[in-house]
């Protein structure tokens, strides 16, 4: 998939309490859960945030809990999809199991709000429309790439299953 | 090449000979629980395939976050738990009145033995490590995914082996090692990694303590804690009423392999605090310079919320009294230690005190209930984290310790060392 679109610009280890405050947790509903999306640490981001939206971050991006209403909330603000230079092992899994693709990369270096980039997810090649610089990203393993192909964990359970 | 004591786990458990790190395998996993903030989307999940669980008595649903219910929308959550439970007949769930935090509980029941593969939707899963088992955090869809089909994918970590000597001060405990520890590699020291604890200083280190320690393992980054099976483990399973026979005691390969080993000498090692807003902002009690003055204290979680944890408290608290505008809240992590601390004579210390004792719940350690802070408030906490907003307001701080210096900041109304307030 390619997603071209504007950043939002994070720093190093944006944790899953920042993401989505623990107080909104008292429901799993996405459109409930996109309305205090990044609250604590951007309170523009709700307001401003639009369909196609890319998040770019520094390391350790999802740290801390292992809810899954973190990359639910990000997906439902409409974000296309999230790259920073590294993610916590359990929001990595959580945003493919729920389908919100996310890459590793230091683009975030030469970014700027609101700057625009174009992501293709299947060559791992990041490009930055102001600069022209393209970034790789790593590939992403065989094993979740069937799962991607198999359309989600869901899917693959009921393969899985035979059901 | 030799294995490591996660690789063999994870080994056995995908019935291979042998797993490499970085080799993405499918393994059986021999417990998977969530609690009423992740059950809701797991139990969708299961529903949705339309399938009945794997195995009835190797899941486990724990009401703990947000209970007795803090408001309708956390009742709502519960009650999806719930139905879930009568209609499907499952034995492994707590009521209010008899749950306690999952990762206190669960081992005190006697449901964690060394070498099972276990999976939680709840990043503190690491926790159970302590036992020697391989146990790691993830989202709900891991987790309905585990129940459906008891399986689980893992990327085999490599590991990182901690090895801590020499004799600990007094006042030094697990938290202690851990906070020092996380401070020395970062928040993402061990990332997508095992931290391996051992050395002789682990060895005599009290279970409690060691699940303290595998607990903040994810604060490391890390995918799994563990601590190699021993004397004290047997011990304590015994007293949880669980057999030799009943589980393998597996241990590291003397020439497995590891991406680094930390050797940490323990007798350097002071109570420790962490600044906020990270786990690893941390400091020797000594080396705090100015007052810091607190609002509140927090003696509680999965960490901190054991029966150790809260004698260590009354030793500080014994004869003293909370400082004047400052709140001390007490919650026992499990009906069993909530029962043990009154029967020795606990409550009284604490209620002497001016501490306020609740019943068994996470409660304030997310921010959840129970002790919310206010802007511009200052908590010292024995929980696991000190992230922005993570206890309340986003305009708090909030300062990581063990359950002594807490009990003991509490007292001087600044954060202190226990020696400075004991009577
Ligand atoms: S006590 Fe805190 S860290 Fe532990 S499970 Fe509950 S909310 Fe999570």
């Amino acid at each position: 998939m390619i997603f071209r679109g504007r950043v939002w610009v994070y720093p190093d280890n944006v944790d899953t309490d920042v993401i989505i405050p623990a107080r909104y947790l008292n429901t799993s509903d996405p459109k409930e859960l996109a309305k205090h999306c990044m609250e604590d640490i951007d309170e523009s981001f709700t307001k401003e945030v639009k369909e196609g939206d890319i998040i770019v971050a520094g390391f350790n991006f999802g740290s801390g809990s292992s809810r899954e209403h973190a990359p639910i909330a990000i997906k439902a603000s409409g974000v296309a999809c999230v790259v920073a230079k590294s993610f916590s092992r359990i929001f990595y899994r959580n945003a493919f199991n729920i389908g919100l693709p996310i890459l590793e990369s230091r683009v975030v270096d030469e970014l700027e709000k609101f700057d625009e980039i174009e992501v293709d997810t299947e060559r791992g090649k990041i490009k930055v429309l102001k600069s022209g610089k393209v970034y790789s990203s790593s590939v992403i393993p065989e094993f979740m790439q069937r799962l991607i192909e198999s359309g989600g964990l869901f899917n693959y359970a009921k393969e899985l299953l035979g059901v | 090449m030799g294995m490591t004591i996660s690789q063999k786990i994870l080994a056995k458990k995908s019935n291979r000979d042998e797993v490499k790190p970085g080799e993405i395998v499918m393994a059986d996993v021999d417990l998977a629980f969530a609690n009423d903030i992740t059950a809701p989307i797991a139990i969708d999940f299961v529903r949705k395939l339309g399938v009945n669980v794997f195995d009835e008595s190797r899941i486990a649903l724990i009401p703990d976050h947000f209970t007795p219910n803090k408001d309708i929308n956390s009742a709502n959550q519960c009650k999806i738990m719930r139905d879930f439970v009568k209609e499907r007949g499952l034995p492994n769930y707590w009521e209010t009145g008899e749950v306690g935090i999952e990762h206190a509980l669960l081992p005190e029941q006697g449901y964690v033995k060394p070498g099972m593969l276990i999976v939680g939707a709840d990043s503190h899963t690491c926790t159970h490590g302590a036992l020697g088992a391989f146990a790691t955090g993830m989202g709900s869809t891991d987790v309905g995914f585990a129940f459906a089909t008891g399986k689980s994918w893992f990327r085999v970590p490599e590991s990182i082996k901690f090895v801590y000597r020499g004799k600990r001060n007094r006042w030094v405990v697990g938290k202690d090692l851990i906070l020092y520890t996380i401070g020395k590699i970062g928040v993402a020291g061990a990332l997508y990694k095992s931290m391996e604890f051992t050395g002789d200083a682990i060895f005599e280190l009290p279970m409690e303590d060691r699940l303290t320690m595998c607990n903040m393992a994810v604060e490391a980054g890390a995918k799994n804690g563990i601590v190699p099976p021993d004397g004290v483990t047997v011990d304590y399973l015994k007293s949880r009423g669980v057999e030799p026979s009943e589980y393998e005691m597996l241990a590291s390969d003397t020439d497995a392999e590891y991406s680094d080993i930390v050797e940490i000498n323990v007798s350097n090692i002071e109570p420790q605090v962490a600044f906020p807003h990270l786990p690893s902002n941390t400091k020797g009690i000594s080396e705090i310079k100015e007052d810091i003055k607190i609002d509140q204290a927090f003696i509680g979680s999965c960490t901190n919320g054991r029966l150790s944890d809260l004698r260590e408290a009354a030793k500080v608290l014994k004869g003293n009294k909370v400082a004047k505008y400052v709140r001390l809240i007490v919650i026992p992590a499990t009906v069993e230690v909530y029962r043990e601390a009154l029967k020795e004579g606990l409550f009284d210390i604490f209620l002497d005190a001016g501490a306020v004792i609740s019943t068994p719940t996470c409660g304030p350690c997310l921010g959840g209930y129970m002790g919310i802070l206010a802007d511009g408030e200052v908590c010292v906490s024995t929980s696991n984290r000190n992230f922005v907003g993570r206890m309340g307001s986003k305009k708090a701080f909030v300062y990581l310790s063990s359950p002594a210096v807490a009990a003991a900041s509490a007292v001087a109304g600044k954060i202190v060392h226990p020696d400075e307030v004991i009577k």
